[in-house]
C-alpha cells in the first residue's frame, strides 16, 4: 500500500505498486486535471511533477512515486494563479483543452529553471506535449508572457527587499 | 422514462408564480430555474424550436446559457452565449454556459437536430440566440417600466442594467428578477418580428471578450466524458480484433484473466447497430486492472471478408470503380465535358490521391454507461447526440426515448465524437454486470478503431481552348461514402441525374465558384473501401481532399498554359451566372491573401517558392471564402520546409475576433499536418498505425509561421472550424511546384515523391 506525498498531502493508496501514478492519481485521488492521451509516453497529457521534474505519469509507476514529492495542476498553485495559468488565460491558449494540463506542467518545470527561455529553449522543452487543436503558436507566446512577469515579479520583490 | 418522455404535460406545474417565461406558455425563458428543483424536467417538453430554451436568468442576475452544441474546443458555447448577451443587454462577466442534453427542445434550429460538425454552428444558430437575446430584454425592460413607473420606451439596456436617464432610476436585471413582474411571453412569430440590432448598434459582436471555458480548462477543473465518476461504478478496457471491420468472435478464454485482482467479467459485444464487430470488453474495479484482464484474454478470431484488404486493394479498386462509364452519379453536370473535350486545343488529366487519416482527439474515446430504472443514461462528449442516442438504445435493445445523454466538454472532436461506437460497449457491459461501466479506448484502440477520413481517388480531366481557357472540366471522386453510413435520408443529396442519393460530404467543394462552361463532378462509392474502413467526418471532410484536387489542377493549367497561378484564379473567378457574389468575394480573399504575404513581389532564393490556393469550404451555401499562399523551402533531398502559411478568410461577421484566429490558426496547422506528417495505412484488413509514434501530427517544432487575415464586410457570420485546413494542402503543393518544379499529386506530401518528381 503505498504511501504518497501529492499537492503537498499525505495519502495512502490502495494499488499495485506497477500501477501506473495517472490512474492512481484520476481514480483513487479523483484528481481527473491530469489527463490520459496515449499511455505511452507520447504524448505529454499525463505531466506531473515529480520532486519538480515533469515527468509522464502513465509511464511512472506508483512505487517509484512513492517518498518523492507529486504535484499535479491542482496543486501547482492554491487559486490556479500560477503566472502560466495566468499568462493561458491571457493568451486564451485552450482550444479544447484536454493537453492543456500537461503543457502548463511541462511548462512549469522549464521556468522553474530558467525564467528567461529562448523560444529554442521552448521549442525544445515543449516538443513531447502534442496538441491536437494546435495551439502551439499560444503556448510559446503564454510561456514567454509568464517567464516575464516572473522575472518582472522577482526583480520587483529583490528591489524592495530591505536592506 | 427519461425526462422529454415523461413531461409531456409540463402544465401541472404552475410555472408563472415562480418562475418568468419568455417564450410560448410550456417552455420558456426562466428567471429562478436553478431554485426550483425539478423545474427543468418540467420544463422538458417535445416541441418546436423556442428560442426561450437556450437561456435562464437567475435572481442574483446570472445568465446561464444552455448550448446545444457540442464545444470540442471552438468555444461554440460562449459564442452561443455572446450573441444571446449582445441582444439582451448583459455584462458579459454574468455569462455562464451550460451543455445541453439530448433534449429535442435543444435541437439546432436550422437543422432539426443536435448534431455538430459542419462549420454550421455560429451560421445557423446567429438568429435564433439574437432573437432569444431582445425577447428577454424587452421582457425585463418592460417589467421595470413597470416597476419604475416609467415609460419603457425611455429605458436604456446596459451591462445588466435598465435605466431611465431622465429620472436616474435603474434597476439591475437581478432586481428584475427578484421582483418576480417580469411575465412577458413571446409567440414564435412574435419573436420573428422582433426588430434586431443592425451591425452599427453591437457592442458585443466583433469584441475579443474571454472565452467563458477557457479558465477552467488552465485549472484541471473542466470536466470530460473521462472525468465522470459515477458512484459504484467499475471500469471497461475493451480488446478489438486485428481487423478494422467484419470480424467475430470465435471463443473467449479468460481463465487467465480471472486471475488478474478485480476482475469481474469479459463482455462478447452483441452490437445490433453494427457499429462494431468482433469486440471484447474487460471490466474490472479499476481500469488499470481491466487493461492487465483484457490483455490476459486470449480471444480467437474469425477476420471476416475484410481480412486480406489493404491499401493498395482500396486504391486499385477505386481506380477500376473510376474506369467504369457507368459507374457513380452525377453531383454536377454543367455543359457537355466530353464535347468539349474533343474540341479542346489541349487536354490535361491527372490523378489526385489521399490516404486515411485518423483524427487522434487527444482525449480517446470513452463513454459512461448507467442504467437507472427504465433510463439508460449515457456520460460522454458527442457531436451527434440525436443519432448516438439512438445507438447507444440499438446496444441497449431499448427505445431511444428511454436514452438520456448526459454531454460533457469534448477533449477533442474534429467529427471523431459524431460516432457513437464507445458507448456500445459501456452499454452492453453495463447491462451485463448490473453496475454503471466506464469504458475508455487505449490509443491503441482508439487509432485502429478510428472512424477514418477515406482513402481518397481523384481523376481530374480539362480541356482549354486555343487562348488557354478553361473550357471544360471533368471530375470523378471515388471514396468510402462517410455520411451514407448513417442511414439517414435527409443528410444525402439527390444526384443530379436523377440515379438516387449520393453522400454530397465526398464531393463539396468540387461544385466550385470558377466558371467553366462545360463542369461535370461524379461521386464514386468505393464499396470495398467502405465496408473494410466505415469511414467518418474528418476536420472539413469533403473539401479536404477535393480542394487537394481543383486547386492543383488549377496549378497545372496555369503552368501549362504560360499563366500566373493566382492571375488564372482571378480570371476563373469572374462573377457569371451561379457564380455571382461568391466568387467575387473569393476572388477579394485571395488578394488579401497575396496581398498580406508578398505574393510576386520579391525574388525567392533558389529552392524557394509560393503557392496560391483558394476554396469556398465547406459548402457553396455556407461557404467562408479562404485563400493561402504557402511559403516553402525545398531541399536537394526532396524535403519540404514550411516556412510560413498566409491565410485570409471571409466570414462576413465575426463574433469573436480572437476566437476565429484560434480556429483559422489551428485549422491551418491541421492542414499542414494532413499534408505533410500524417498518414495511416491499412494492411490485412487493420489500421497499422497504432500510436503517436507512428501516426505523427504536427509538433510544436515543425510549426511554420503563421499569418491570418480575417475579413468581416457585414455578410452574415459564417464558420471557421474547418474551411482553412482545406485551402492548405494544395497551397502547399503549388509552393513545392513553384519552388522546384516538382509537382505532386498524392497525400501526404514525402521527400520521396518530392525528389521523383525534381528528376522527372
Amino acid at each position: 500500500m503505498p504511501n504518497l506525498n501529492i499537492n503537498g498531502r499525505n495519502m495512502s493508496v490502495e494499488a499495485a505498486g506497477d500501477t501506473p501514478l495517472l490512474w492512481v492519481i484520476r481514480e483513487q485521488l479523483q484528481m481527473t486535471g491530469t489527463k490520459f492521451g496515449c499511455g505511452a509516453g507520447l504524448c505529454g497529457a499525463c505531466t506531473v511533477h515529480l520532486n519538480g521534474e515533469a515527468v509522464r505519469s502513465c509511464q511512472t509507476s506508483v512505487s517509484d512515486a512513492a517518498g518523492k514529492k507529486i504535484t499535479t495542476i491542482e496543486g501547482l498553485s492554491a487559486k490556479g494563479e500560477h503566472p502560466l495559468q495566468k499568462a493561458w488565460v491571457a493568451e486564451q491558449v485552450p482550444q479544447c483543452g484536454y493537453c492543456q494540463s500537461g503543457q502548463i506542467m511541462q511548462a512549469a518545470a522549464l521556468l522553474s529553471k530558467n525564467s528567461n527561455p529562448t523560444k529554442e529553449e521552448v521549442v525544445a522543452h515543449m516538443d513531447g506535449n502534442l496538441c491536437r487543436c494546435m495551439t502551439y503558436s499560444r503556448i510559446q507566446k503564454a510561456i514567454m508572457r509568464a517567464a516575464s512577469e516572473m522575472r518582472t515579479a522577482s526583480a520587483t520583490s529583490t528591489e524592495r527587499r530591505p536592506t | 422514462m427519461n425526462e422529454h418522455v415523461k413531461n409531456l404535460t409540463p402544465e401541472t406545474t404552475d410555472l408563472s408564480r415562480r418562475s418568468f417565461l419568455v417564450g410560448t406558455a410550456a417552455t420558456g425563458l426562466v428567471l429562478g430555474y436553478a431554485a426550483v428543483p425539478g423545474i427543468d424536467k418540467a420544463l422538458a417538453a417535445p416541441s418546436n424550436f423556442e428560442p426561450s430554451v437556450w437561456y435562464s436568468i437567475a435572481p442574483d442576475g446570472l445568465v446561464t446559457v444552455t448550448c446545444g452544441k457540442a464545444d470540442m474546443g471552438q468555444h461554440v458555447a460562449s459564442t452561443m452565449a455572446q450573441i444571446v448577451a449582445e441582444e439582451l443587454g448583459a455584462n458579459w462577466k454574468d455569462m455562464r454556459v451550460q451543455l445541453a442534453s439530448n433534449d429535442p427542445k435543444f435541437n439546432d434550429p436550422v437543422l432539426g437536430a443536435q448534431i455538430t460538425g459542419g462549420s454550421w454552428s455560429t451560421m445557423m444558430n446567429f438568429d435564433a440566440m439574437s432573437r432569444a437575446g431582445a425577447a428577454g430584454r424587452m421582457a425585463l425592460t418592460e417589467a421595470a417600466a413597470a416597476a419604475m413607473g416609467v415609460p419603457a420606451g425611455e429605458l436604456v439596456v446596459r451591462s445588466s442594467t435598465i435605466s431611465h436617464p431622465k429620472s436616474k432610476k435603474s434597476m439591475s436585471f437581478a432586481d428584475v428578477v427578484k421582483s418576480g413582474k417580469a411575465t412577458k411571453t413571446f409567440t414564435a412569430d412574435e419573436l420573428k418580428a422582433i426588430k434586431l440590432k443592425s451591425p452599427d448598434q453591437y457592442t458585443m459582436i466583433g469584441v475579443s471578450v474571454p472565452q467563458l471555458d477557457i479558465p477552467s480548462k488552465t485549472n484541471g477543473t473542466a470536466k470530460y466524458g473521462i472525468d465522470v465518476m459515477l458512484p459504484g461504478m467499475v471500469h471497461g478496457a475493451i480488446v478489438t480484433p486485428p481487423v478494422r471491420y467484419g470480424a467475430t468472435v470465435k471463443s473467449v478464454d479468460d481463465s487467465a484473466a480471472k486471475k488478474v485482482p478485480g476482475f469481474i467479467k469479459a463482455v462478447t459485444l452483441d452490437d445490433k447497430t453494427g457499429t462494431t464487430t468482433g469486440w471484447v470488453v474487460a471490466v474490472a474495479n479499476t481500469y488499470a486492472n481491466a487493461k492487465k484482464a483484457a490483455a490476459a484474454l486470449k480471444i480467437a478470431y474469425d477476420g471476416g471478408p475484410n481480412a486480406k484488404l489493404s491499401s493498395e486493394s482500396l486504391f486499385t479498386e477505386a481506380k477500376r470503380l473510376q474506369g467504369l462509364s457507368d459507374s457513380g452519379e452525377f453531383f454536377v453536370k454543367d455543359g457537355d465535358p466530353s464535347a468539349a473535350f474533343g474540341t479542346a486545343a489541349k487536354v490535361m488529366e491527372a490523378e489526385y490521391t489521399t490516404n486515411i487519416n485518423i483524427h487522434a482527439p487527444m482525449e480517446p474515446m470513452n463513454a459512461t454507461a448507467e442504467f437507472k430504472g427504465d433510463i439508460l443514461h449515457i456520460h460522454s462528449g458527442n457531436q451527434f447526440a440525436t443519432r448516438s442516442g439512438a445507438i447507444a438504445a440499438g446496444a441497449a435493445g431499448i427505445d431511444p426515448k428511454y436514452v438520456v445523454m448526459h454531454q460533457m466538454w469534448l477533449g477533442g472532436g474534429f467529427g471523431r465524437r459524431l460516432d457513437a461506437d464507445m458507448m456500445v460497449p459501456a452499454v452492453q457491459a453495463a447491462k451485463a454486470v448490473g453496475k454503471p461501466v466506464k469504458v475508455i479506448y487505449t490509443r491503441e484502440n482508439d487509432m485502429t478503431m478510428d472512424f477514418s477520413r477515406p482513402l481518397t481517388y481523384q481523376k481530374v480531366k480539362a480541356g482549354m481552348d486555343a487562348d488557354g481557357k478553361v473550357v471544360a472540366l471533368s471530375h470523378d471522386v471515388v471514396s468510402a461514402w462517410p455520411t451514407a453510413r448513417w442511414g439517414i435520408p435527409d443528410f444525402l443529396t439527390p444526384s443530379v441525374d436523377k440515379k438516387g442519393p449520393l453522400d454530397s460530404f465526398t464531393v463539396n467543394g468540387s461544385d466550385f465558384f470558377y466558371t467553366v462552361p462545360n463542369h461535370y463532378v461524379r461521386a464514386i462509392k468505393n464499396e470495398m473501401a467502405h465496408n473494410a474502413t466505415p469511414s467518418g467526418q474528418l476536420r472539413s471532410v469533403a473539401p479536404g481532399w477535393t480542394f487537394w484536387a481543383v486547386e492543383s489542377m488549377i496549378d497545372e493549367i496555369a503552368h501549362a498554359t504560360g499563366k500566373d497561378p493566382a492571375q488564372l484564379r482571378i480570371s476563373l473567378l469572374d462573377g457569371k451566372g451561379k457564380n455571382d457574389g461568391g466568387a467575387q468575394r473569393l476572388r477579394n480573399t485571395l488578394l488579401a491573401a497575396m496581398g498580406l504575404a508578398g505574393y510576386g513581389t520579391k525574388q525567392l532564393p533558389k529552392g524557394e517558392g509560393m503557392g496560391v490556393a483558394c476554396v469556398s469550404s465547406q459548402e457553396r451555401a455556407t461557404a467562408s471564402w479562404t485563400a493561402c499562399v504557402a511559403h516553402v523551402a525545398v531541399a536537394p533531398s526532396g524535403e519540404v520546409t514550411v516556412k510560413k502559411l498566409t491565410v485570409a478568410t471571409d466570414v462576413g461577421t465575426q463574433v469573436n475576433p480572437d476566437g476565429i484566429r484560434a480556429q483559422v490558426e489551428g485549422a491551418a496547422l491541421w492542414g499542414m499536418s494532413l499534408a505533410m506528417f500524417e498518414k495511416a495505412t491499412l494492411k490485412d484488413g487493420g489500421i497499422e498505425q497504432t500510436n503517436f509514434d507512428s501516426y505523427t501530427p504536427l509538433r510544436m517544432s515543425q510549426m511554420p509561421e503563421v499569418a491570418v487575415n480575417v475579413i468581416a464586410n457585414g455578410e452574415k457570420a459564417t464558420g471557421v472550424g474547418e474551411p482553412a485546413v482545406t485551402v492548405v494542402a494544395p497551397a502547399i503543393g503549388n509552393a513545392i511546384f513553384n519552388a522546384v518544379g516538382a509537382r505532386v499529386r498524392a497525400l501526404p506530401i514525402t521527400a520521396e515523391a518530392v525528389k521523383a518528381a525534381m528528376k522527372a
